[in-house]
């Protein structure tokens, strides 16, 4: 077999330290980087940006946002949704403010507004843990949806209550608004979720990472050996949140177009990522990709099964669909808790000492 | 009180300087319960101190208390010729003052080399942007620190498992990782409590040897709580002997063994 560490050798620290050790998960990785920016963007319509990719890269962008806090720092949190809200009332706002600012910066601004709020309220993370603070970070999710549903100034004082995304151009490509093409949504998505991913990558390697793991496996004695844990969980919910906005605003400008936020960032949507990082694995980047994955393509697959393939009418799909994704979490919760990614990773392990079981 | 004169040299050739650490009429209290009364002894540059004292004399307190996780309510703490005020613990880390626990309080979900990694948080300074983008002063911090835990690695002969989750690890062999953490830190003045508590023979002959050797080598200056007398009568220069909250002796080994107040503490004495 070639998936081998063996002959393989590191000869510095750096290569020691690198993401993807073994060579044959390095060429993986770049195989993945390749098709994605070199073979999807020509090939993809209208329905596959719209039903399976522009959701998962969006989703995943969420979903590593949330693991920082919640799977590396250890703080549960619920206001995910909420979060979201920030994010995208933040980019329609610099939007409709300054339309000759490019989106990108957009983009980015909201997400730094969402780090913010984030702060915020991630303050109480400093008096409470667990449960109690999934409470409090639930109380945000609340608040800030009714926030923007009753100042009409976040919603330009639009008759409906909508938020409608104006169109934006990227390189003079439509990416936001009616006349976006389905590459253009595909690729600012992919460029931020790889951008994203990368940086969460290294900040969870680093010397961040290791304050947040240190905070989450053992609070007290992190603190004695140096970690603030003041700075600790906020900069976890600085980070996680700008993440998250970037996300929303995302969800909004690329994927939705327009939003009413009670039905776009609900409860719903906090829940949703929440499973994303439990099904995929918390505390892994990778996981945070593979259960965004997970949730998003499988309502697709499962419609498309059942309506397309058995026609089933549509209602009776859909509640099948509910029943499965549930049963399915309840599955994973009691079969690997550790989710998606350590299924991987054990996969991986078996394979580097094929065809010996040990 | 400044005892920074009287420096001597040791049997076995240690240097044993001026007094790092001098704890002056330390007074604990929860609530109504008193933990420390009244406790003032000192820390020499480069020695060996063990605090013991039967169960619940608060020796575990007076550890934390020189870590800066309790706050006396009473007396004054100096460390290196400067009062030392009430801190949080992140910052009397900072100072340079490093400890383990007595259940071990590694971080499980972390590889080991990443757990001492930790240790050596307080050396790594590179921004935000530097480590989220891994360029510059956080790759380089990165590889730097790693030379430095692998001297670690090296001398306590954990090798083979540097990679491995500390959460799969037994028991002794976490202890160790726990000392290699907190000795990663390079700290002046290492905190050990209880490093000997639930080993066997063999353990507790690998660990009183490493830390020896980390007195002796590194010249670190060891505050170490034990219950094990033979373990820290051969270990120490000079041990504190606690009850009941309170001081009853202090001395070197032979001094201690040889108190009446110590003997009666340990094995009891007939009220008539």
């Amino acid at each position: 077999m070639i998936y081998r560490e063996a002959g393989d050798f590191k000869t510095s620290y750096r290569s020691d330290g690198q993401t993807f050790p073994i060579r044959l998960d390095r060429w993986g990785y770049y195989a993945v980087l390749a098709v994605a920016f070199g073979v999807i963007p020509f090939v993809i319509d209208d329905y596959w940006a719209n039903a399976v990719f522009v959701p998962f890269l969006i989703y995943a962008i969420a979903a590593i946002g949330l693991n920082i806090l919640t799977g590396y720092a250890g703080q549960v949190s619920l206001g995910t949704g909420g979060f979201m809200a920030v994010g995208a009332y933040a980019v329609y706002k610099l939007m409709t403010a300054f339309p000759d600012i490019s989106i990108v910066i957009h983009i980015l601004l909201a997400g730094g507004i969402t780090a913010a709020v984030g702060v915020l309220f991630g303050l109480p993370s400093l008096r409470i843990k667990g449960f109690y603070l999934a409470v409090a970070t639930l109380a945000a999710q609340f608040f800030l949806v009714w926030l923007f549903n009753k100042v009409p100034w976040f919603y330009n004082n639009s008759a409906s209550g909508q938020i409608t995304a104006p169109t934006r151009t990227v390189l003079d490509q439509a990416v936001t608004g009616p006349t976006a093409s389905a590459p253009a949504k595909y690729l600012i998505c992919l460029v931020l979720a790889v951008a994203v991913a990368w940086m969460a990558r290294n900040l969870t390697r680093g010397t961040i990472g290791r304050k947040w793991m240190a905070i989450r496996d053992m609070d007290i004695a992190a603190e004695i050996i140096g970690v603030n844990p003041l700075a600790a969980k906020l900069s976890a919910f600085a980070v996680s949140s700008f993440f998250i906005g970037i996300a929303g605003a995302l969800l909004f400008a690329v994927y939705l177009g327009a939003a009413e936020v009670g039905e776009a960032f609900g409860i719903n949507k906090s829940f949703l990522v929440l499973f994303m990082i439990i099904i995929g694995g918390l505390g892994s980047i990778f996981g945070s990709f593979a259960g965004a994955a997970f949730l998003v393509l499988l309502p697709v697959l499962l419609k498309n099964t059942l309506v397309g393939g058995f026609g089933w009418p549509t209602d009776l799909a859909a509640h099948i669909e509910l029943m499965v994704v549930g049963a399915l979490i309840v599955t994973f919760l009691i079969v690997e808790p550790h989710g998606l990614a350590r299924l991987w990773r054990l996969a991986k392990d078996k394979l580097r000492l094929w065809p010996f079981p040990h | 009180m400044n005892s920074m004169t009287d420096e001597y040299v040791t049997e076995d050739g240690r240097r044993i300087g001026g007094t790092v650490m001098d704890l002056r009429n330390i007074t604990l209290r929860f609530g109504g319960v008193v933990a420390i009364k009244d406790i003032s002894f000192d820390i020499r540059q480069g020695e060996i101190r063990a605090i013991i004292g039967p169960n619940g004399a608060g020796k575990s307190s007076m550890l934390n208390v020189i870590s800066g996780f309790y706050n006396p309510q009473e007396g004054e703490v100096w460390f290196k010729g400067h009062r030392r005020g009430p801190m949080r613990p992140y910052q009397v880390a900072r100072l340079g003052i490093a400890r383990t626990f007595q259940n071990i309080a590694l971080f499980d979900g972390m590889s080991v080399l990443d757990n001492i990694m930790t240790g050596r948080l307080n050396r790594m300074k590179a921004g935000f942007l530097s480590q989220a983008l891994w360029w510059g002063r956080a790759e380089r911090e990165e590889i730097e620190n790693r030379e430095a835990v692998e001297k670690i690695i090296d001398f306590l002969e954990i090798q083979n498992i540097r990679k491995t989750p500390v959460g799969r690890l037994p028991y002794g062999l976490k202890k160790r990782v726990e000392l290699a953490r907190a000795l990663a830190a390079e700290p002046q003045l290492l905190l050990l409590d209880e490093p000997m508590a639930g080993m066997n023979v063999e353990e507790k002959e690998d660990m009183s040897r490493f830390i020896l050797d980390v007195n002796d080598e590194f010249g670190t200056t060891i505050c170490l709580i034990e219950h094990d007398m033979g373990v820290v009568m051969d270990l120490s220069d000079r041990v504190v002997v606690m009850d009941y909250g309170r001081k009853i002796g202090d001395g070197t080994p032979d001094e201690v063994r040889n108190n009446q107040d110590v003997i009666d503490a340990y094995l009891g004495v007939a009220h008539d």
